[in-house]
């Protein structure tokens, strides 16, 4: 398997396009900007999400049984799924219960997770993506390179040869709005004929048994309002204690995605239609461990909003598809590795540390933090290559040891200018797509030591 | 042990020790006039709103951007001249060719433009969604300022369903440029009544 690096290379061949992705991710990162400084009380609402989060994952278990008994008495059905197999079982029990062989679902990044469009294809189920950034990306056989943007690495040129080809509209269109009227009519035909819809969910009440689905396009409305049978797929941690706290996130969410001050819909399920079937599936895959690392539990108090993508001066340059899990970016780099530490051990290392990840986040998730904890618990349990193992430890001596420390900085002075070519090779990482600096003719201790005032 | 319990009992022994759930009250802005705010958010993400004070003046405008013979279904007994105003027995699937649905909205929201409506006044649930066009009528003392308030007037009314709508649906998802009319409405018309 190709790690971060390699893939990022990949991607970093075609120069204007990566500052192309660069400048559009930089630019929602503005918009989240401006709609934040309208809030005055905006870091106030940060503080209350965080905090509420927190009381959540004390409490999760009860939470939980709370919700599961206030659905139930809603006319829900419950189902809990202990793995990713679980989930996409329960899924395709439900589907062939009814008799059906193909689906329509809204955005969710949990069935991502959980590769559900994988296994009911391979089960003789069709599923059509409803969201159109999934759509696309589900026409060119891809996964999604952003939670929030699905498609946001694409060209609407490469757009237009996909609709050209599945949806028949004209060869070289690529105007957005002849694009997206394609895929409403295609769309809508699927939302008629299907009988079964799925949807993700993006908060759970536990007061009133409820969930909560956002969107922007109405997908997730038009799939389930049609339906005979409407299956919401949930993490375990999308739980909230009340209806009132849906006005802090709410309030956070969009705002911090794509800075709208709200979604187009924020659509409230609490009952299903009359004569309609409604289950909920609640999935720990991996969470309920991630609760117990004290370390990184934090993580599971992400709303999904993207913030942390958007403004990663990484994740800008090297693309969604470099992180090769489902959630990319730096909450993806510090979730993965809960789901498997040797797949995923590159992922933390990912990251400058810069913190701009931590600094935008709605609820205050430490993520740069967690990320440098995560380094030095793949280094310590032997998941990172021998190489960046053995140079991490002999920088932390040479930083631990002063003598070593000054002879270490004077050999590296002399070689750089004596024998450039010793660091300037191929060899060497820090040299690609870099000029090495010039080394300094002293340093800073020899500076100060001949500088400073004596007594 | 079933995967409910196993789940569970996982959460039970690694959730850490309880902490205190935050009060709600902060220092929340309120608006000096959500209605005047209200008209500018909802504007900005793409709705028209319209001010009136009858029925008529409704009917005025529907009538002049929805002539004869576009498909019209209202909740409101005063547009049963142009709409139809009874679709309960009707199956979901046979709204699909409504042009305009004109709905009550129990309450808007200033800081976002957006406006809650109850299962109860969407006559059908897909209604607001399936529809080409949707208007939506609320009262000026209806109109609060942000979503906290929205909450209290709220309550746990269990309703069913219910949804916020914030202007017509609508998708960057290609390259970031805005198109409205993803898959729902292709326009959002609010009527805010004295």
């Amino acid at each position: 398997m190709k790690d971060h690096a390699e893939l990022s290379e990949e991607f970093n061949k075609d120069e204007p396009r990566v500052d192309w992705h660069d400048e559009t991710l930089w630019f929602i990162r503005e918009k989240r900007d401006k709609a934040v400084h309208t809030i005055p009380e905006w870091e106030w609402l940060r503080e209350t999400g965080s905090q509420i989060k927190n009381n959540v994952l004390s409490n999760l278990s009860v939470y939980l049984e709370q919700f599961e008994l206030n659905a139930q008495a809603n006319g829900v059905k419950v189902h809990w799924a202990a793995n990713a197999a679980e989930h996409n079982d329960i899924v395709l029990s439900i589907l062939k219960k009814h008799q059906v062989d193909r689906m329509v679902k809204s955005k969710s990044m949990l069935t991502e997770e959980c590769h559900l469009n994988d296994f009911l294809t391979g089960n003789g189920i069709e599923v059509i993506d409803s969201d159109l950034g999934e759509r696309i990306v589900q026409l060119a056989n891809e996964a999604p390179s952003h939670i929030v943007l699905p498609c946001i690495h694409k060209k609407k040129e490469e757009i237009g040869d996909l609709f050209h080809e599945f949806l028949g509209t004209a060869a070289g269109e690529s105007d957005p709005q002849v694009l997206t009227e394609a895929a409403r009519q295609h769309l809508r035909e699927t939302f008629m004929t299907r009988k079964v819809a799925l949807t993700g969910v993006n908060f759970a009440v536990a007061e009133t048994g409820e969930f909560v689905v956002c969107t922007n396009e109405g997908n997730a409305d038009m799939g389930a309002h049609l339906s005979e049978v409407h299956i919401a797929s949930m993490g375990i941690e999308k739980i909230i204690p009340e209806r009132q706290h849906l006005g802090v996130f709410l309030r956070l969410l969009t705002r911090s995605a794509t800075g709208q001050p709200i979604t187009t819909y924020s659509s409230h399920f609490m009952k299903p239609r009359e004569g309609q079937e409604m289950h909920i599936i609640l999935v720990d895959n991996g969470r309920s461990r991630q609760l117990g690392r004290a370390d990184f539990r934090n993580s599971l108090k992400c709303i999904r909003c993207g913030s942390c993508m958007n403004t990663c001066p990484v994740y800008r340059r090297s693309g969604g598809h470099s992180y090769h899990t489902a959630i990319s970016g730096p909450i993806g780099a510090i979730l993965a590795p809960n789901l498997d530490m040797k797949d995923y051990a590159d992922l933390p290392f990912a990251s400058t540390l810069c913190g701009s990840c931590s600094n935008v986040c709605p609820v205050k998730i430490d993520i740069h933090e967690q990320l440098y904890k995560w380094r030095q618990v793949l280094v310590k349990d032997g998941y990172v290559s021998p190489v960046k193992a053995i140079s991490m430890k002999a920088m932390a001596f040479t930083f631990a040891n002063p003598t070593v420390f000054e002879v270490a900085g004077k050999s590296g002075r002399w070689f750089m200018k004596n024998f450039p070519s010793m660091v300037s090779n191929k060899l060497n990482p820090w040299y690609k797509e870099r000029e090495m600096p010039e080394p300094p003719k002293e340093s800073f201790r020899e500076w100060y030591s001949k500088n400073r005032k004596k007594p | 042990m079933s995967s409910r319990n196993s789940i569970l009992a996982a959460l039970r022994e690694n959730q850490p020790e309880l902490s205190v759930l935050p009060s709600l009250a902060g220092p929340i802005s309120v608006e000096a006039d959500p209605v005047e705010k209200f008209k500018t958010l909802a504007t900005a993400i793409g709705s028209k709103i319209f001010e009136v004070i009858t029925f008529d003046q409704i009917k005025e405008v529907i009538m002049k951007q929805f002539p004869a013979p576009a498909r019209i279904i209202s909740s409101f007994e005063e547009l049963a001249a142009i709409a139809e105003t009874d679709i309960k027995v009707i199956n979901p699937h046979l709204l699909e060719d409504t042009e305009l649905a004109v709905l009550k909205a129990q309450l808007g929201v200033a800081e976002n433009g957006s406006l809650w409506v109850p299962e109860l006044n969407m006559m059908q649930r897909v209604l607001p969604f399936i529809c080409q066009h949707l208007a939506l009528v609320v009262y000026k003392k209806d109109i609060v300022s942000n979503m906290h308030e929205a909450y209290q007037v709220l309550g746990n009314s269990n309703t069913g369903f219910g949804a916020f709508i914030a202007g017509p649906s609508k998708t960057a998802d290609i390259e970031q440029s805005l198109v409205l009319g993803a898959h729902g409405p292709r326009s959002m018309t609010v009527f805010i009544m004295s």
